[in-house]
């Protein structure tokens, strides 16, 4: 750990600094956004938008080293395929909820299927692994702005329109009937998910995007006493488990991403067998009660 | 044609002295609805007074829910005209308070009572809460009887409970209109008991519209009884029936006695505004 903490103050690698302040960064995202794609219950749907943005990326690829579109970075075709893909799935899901589900697993599947394509007939070497996991070691001071600013849309929107999201992730139906506009809420939330989902995932990668806006938030859930407490906690959990990550990976020497993704992962099933248990002790605790009770009555 | 004149003054019947004129809670004129193309309402006209108990009785499928869905704004008539206290349903909203059947309600949704009922007092897309409405919440919560409950978690409320907490959660929007959906459906004979204690303290600062698919017995707290009626092929519309007290139905359920409805009674649907006919 301790050569870690020292590679973190060492003047000569900046790149540990930034991985590090990349973890805070995206943790505010993973705490707020993963707790409204949880209770919203459209992580599914973020899976959906985040795996079609291989595609993206490799179109990006392909167009810019093909020289057809020179220069194109690979960030502006993931955002385009992003914004697709949300725009399909809103549309889906407003107009024919029925077929959500179906259309949800075909973005997916899609949406990579195509990047692989795009990358294969891409001259030189370019590994869609590294967009699976990402390398939050290569954050520049670029993506670290354009991740603070997200962070500052997320609070102020959460901030000035909490009881509208409360209510519309809670009972949809009901909050329509407050005059709450569920749909446009709906639609917001997509957007800037979708916006997250490209920034984060070009320096954490695909799998941590979706896992970091799931665990975290699933195991915050466990504990938290309303929405908001869910969103300090989940917060609070990812930075833990990114900078663990970061701090492990250095240390053992593996990959940051898969580090992250595990640990977050361990700590979700760990919460959720020591809830299990605790409710199985109680139940049984009940019944046995209710057995003395019983045998009490009968005499 | 049985006489109307009633034994007892809770039996609703024809004759109803000729106030003046009171105001509606809702009106349905003529309207009709259909729902992918299977027609559900056609000529549906029914009307409840402000301060009324009302029972919108049906069987299942037979567009109950329709009906709740176009007064509050949720769905559009294809014809007619449905009025809620004067104005059109969505403009109305901030004065309605709804309960609906199913609360979706999902147990992983980390949530306070309290703040469930907090959520009557949201008014459109702006604002956030405000100190005066805590006040209101705890009023709520008091009419609905769970004040007990406020601090505990929504997720570990029994099916009893947190119907009626979706009750407070209706009647924090202090609201001038209830309308409560299947409020006692899968609900036991304590819990039943207690809303409908309730809804009898309610009565008379509200108009009450309750929902259920119990054609036989309503509670005796209801002024109207309204049946969607029978399918004519065009869609149902809405008759107005007659309700004698009766001891048949297990009194504990409604906190308070029991009606039968008279479905061989028609009244006409002027009959509790001073219309004179005599029950059809």
């Amino acid at each position: 750990m301790s050569g870690f903490i020292t590679a973190l103050f060492d003047p000569t690698m900046p790149f540990v600094r930034n991985a590090a302040l990349a973890g805070f960064l995206s943790s505010i995202l993973f705490g707020i956004l993963g707790s409204v794609v949880t209770v919203k219950r459209i992580a599914g749907l973020a899976g959906a938008i985040s795996h079609a943005v291989l595609g993206g990326i490799g179109m990006a690829l392909f167009l810019s080293v093909r020289g057809i579109v020179p220069g194109l970075p690979p960030i502006v075709g993931a955002l385009i395929f992003a914004v697709i893909a949300a725009a399909l799935i809103g549309v889906v899901s407003l107009k024919a909820k029925q077929r959500e589900d179906t259309v949800i697993n075909a973005i997916w599947a899609i949406g990579m299927s195509l990047g692989v394509l795009f990358i294969a007939k891409t001259p030189g070497y370019a590994d869609p692994m590294s967009y699976m996991f990402g390398n939050i070691l290569l954050v520049g001071g670029r993506e670290l702005v354009l991740l603070a600013i997200l962070d500052l849309v997320a609070i102020a929107l959460v901030l000035a329109f909490y009881p509208q999201i409360e209510a519309s992730a809670f009972d949809e139906e009901f909050a329509t009937t407050r005059g709450v506009p569920v749909q446009a809420v709906f639609l917001a939330i997509l957007t800037v998910t979708a916006v997250a989902v490209v920034l984060l995932q070009t320096f954490v990668g695909i799998v941590m995007v979706i896992a970091m806006l799931t665990l975290p938030a699933g195991t915050a859930g466990y504990v938290a006493r309303n929405l908001a407490g869910m969103m300090v906690g989940a917060t609070v959990l990812s930075w833990l488990f990114s900078f663990a990550g970061l701090a492990l990976s250095w240390e053992l020497d593996l990959p940051t991403g898969a580090l992250v993704v595990t640990i977050a992962g361990a700590a979700f099933l760990g919460v959720a067998a020591v809830r299990g248990l605790k409710a199985l002790a109680k139940r049984a605790g009940r019944r046995a009660e209710g057995r003395v009770a019983g045998q009490e009555a009968g005499r | 044609m049985p006489s109307m004149k009633a034994t007892n003054t809770a039996a609703i019947g024809g004759s109803v002295s000729d106030a003046e004129p009171r105001s509606l809670a809702v009106s349905f004129e003529r309207v009709a609805f259909s729902y992918r193309g299977v027609p559900v309402l056609h000529d549906a006209c029914f009307h409840v007074h402000e301060g009324e108990f009302a029972v919108l009785v049906g069987p299942n499928g037979a567009g109950k829910t329709t009906i709740l869905r176009l007064i509050l704004g949720l769905a559009e008539a294809a014809s007619g005209r449905v009025l809620v206290l004067g104005e059109s349903p969505a403009s109305a909203r901030a004065s309605v308070g709804y309960v609906p059947q199913h609360a979706s309600y999902d147990p992983a949704f980390p949530i306070s009572v309290e703040e469930v009922v907090r959520m009557g007092r949201l008014q459109g897309a702006w604002g956030r809460y405000k100190a005066a409405d805590a006040g209101a919440v705890t009023r709520a919560l008091g009419l609905a009887g769970v004040e007990e409950l406020r601090r505990r978690p929504y997720n570990a409320l029994s099916g009893g409970q947190r119907r009626r907490v979706l009750v407070a959660r209706a009647l924090a929007a202090e609201p001038r209109f209830l309308i409560l959906d299947e409020p006692t459906a899968n609900m036991d004979a304590e819990s039943e008991r207690r809303l409908y204690g309730a809804l009898g303290d309610i009565k008379g600062k509200a108009t009450i519209l309750v929902v259920t698919h119990d054609t036989g017995y309503v509670s005796a707290l209801a002024d109207a009884v309204l049946c969607v009626g029978e399918h004519t092929g065009a869609g149902r519309g809405v008759v107005r029936h007659a309700a004698a007290p009766t001891n048949e139905a297990p009194g504990e359920r409604f906190a308070g006695g029991a009606l039968r409805v008279l479905h061989d009674v028609a009244l006409p649907p002027d009959s509790c505004c001073g219309g004179h006919e005599a029950a059809r």
